[in-house]
């Protein structure tokens, strides 16, 4: 098959096949000591945000912050820092902007336990509603049970000059 | 009549959301509160700018409020308020310290020596591990100190005119509750 490429489609082919390596090397190239590790790494970075692009995640970005904090997560797992203490990292120095998913904290509290309030508001107004409008179809099903002794009565009276 | 209220409240849910979202239109979504605002300068140790031989650490930050200003010759933002910084230094009397921050040093010091120098003592900061520190994430950046090394306040971008005189009433509230 080689023969039949011209000199041309030689070249080509070597950049082509050359290209991935060229890409490869853009992205940073982390070693890990086992699977777990890595895992974390990948698991940490997506969780983070990018102090300078905020819309990405530090394993998306690539701004120079986002690859300084890459390999200072990096640096602090080899280090056999947990989890938390990543996380505490970051949190002191780019404050509770950096997490993605926001600590449980007297600011955030609304932002926690809002949606569940709003949903409870939700319930009580439907319940309300629904009684309500129970109540006002069992009057109508059944009006002479909302009537006072007078009422019925006169309502008494009139059926019994319909009978006659 | 209480019926007729209660008919109401979606209208002023929806006029109390509104003047929030408009509110959150005007937030400037890049300015991120400081997460060290009231903490002291963060440790470190590294070299001056101007002589690799000399050792700066935070103590040389401390004795006087002060302006801290994190700076590079490869932001162009830098190079815009440089003639500002200066005319601070110089006709303000202000501290300002530097931090070179990710830069080349012989870089910087013809940079300094082209337009001029208002900082007092400049932090030679190549790989950015204070700046990391510090939770810079874009320089240029301009922090006020007190006169005992505690963050006071933080600006992120371009001091000109204008950010000058908030950072210079953070100044002056220091003074006053100092003296």
């Amino acid at each position: 098959m080689s023969s039949s490429l011209s000199g041309l489609g030689r070249l080509l082919l070597a950049l082509a096949l050359w290209l991935p390596l060229a890409a490869q090397a853009a992205i940073d190239a982390f070693e890990f000591k086992d699977e777990a590790t890595r895992e974390r790494f990948q698991h940490l970075t997506a969780e983070l945000r990018c102090p300078k692009c905020q819309n990405q995640n530090i394993a998306d970005s690539n701004s120079p912050i986002a690859s300084d904090l890459r390999h200072e997560i990096h640096r602090m797992l080899q280090e056999g820092a947990s989890d938390d203490d990543i996380v505490d990292f970051m949190v002191a120095r780019y404050g509770d902007f950096v997490l993605y998913r926001p600590r449980l904290n007297n600011e955030t509290l609304l932002l926690w336990y809002g949606p569940f309030g709003l949903l409870l508001i939700g319930a009580v107004v439907v319940l309300v509603l629904t009684r309500k409008r129970r109540r006002a179809v069992a009057a109508d099903e059944h009006p002479e049970h909302h009537l006072s002794a007078a009422e019925k009565r006169r309502l008494d009276e009139l059926l019994k000059q319909d009978e006659k | 009549m209480m019926r007729r209220l209660i008919l109401f409240i979606p209208l002023l849910i929806f006029f109390a959301m509104g003047i929030f979202l408009w509110r959150g239109l005007q937030l400037d979504p890049t300015e991120l509160p400081s997460a060290l605002i009231g903490k002291p300068m963060p440790a470190f140790q590294l070299s001056s700018l101007y002589d690799e031989s000399r050792t700066l650490t935070e103590r040389d930050l401390q004795g006087k409020p002060a302006l801290v200003n994190v700076w590079a010759t490869w932001c162009p933002t830098c190079k815009q308020e440089h003639a500002q910084l200066n005319k601070i230094a110089r006709e303000e009397g202000v501290t300002i310290y530097g931090i070179n921050y990710k830069d080349d040093r012989a870089k910087a010091n013809d940079w300094l020596q082209r337009y001029q120098d208002p900082y007092v003592l400049n932090i030679f900061d190549p790989n950015g591990t204070l700046g990391l520190d510090l939770g810079v994430y874009g320089a240029p950046e301009t922090y006020v100190l007190d006169k005992d090394g505690i963050i006071r306040y933080r600006h992120v971008g371009e001091v000109n005119e204008k950010v000058w005189r908030q950072l210079r009433d953070v100044m002056q509230k220091l003074d006053g509750g100092a003296s």
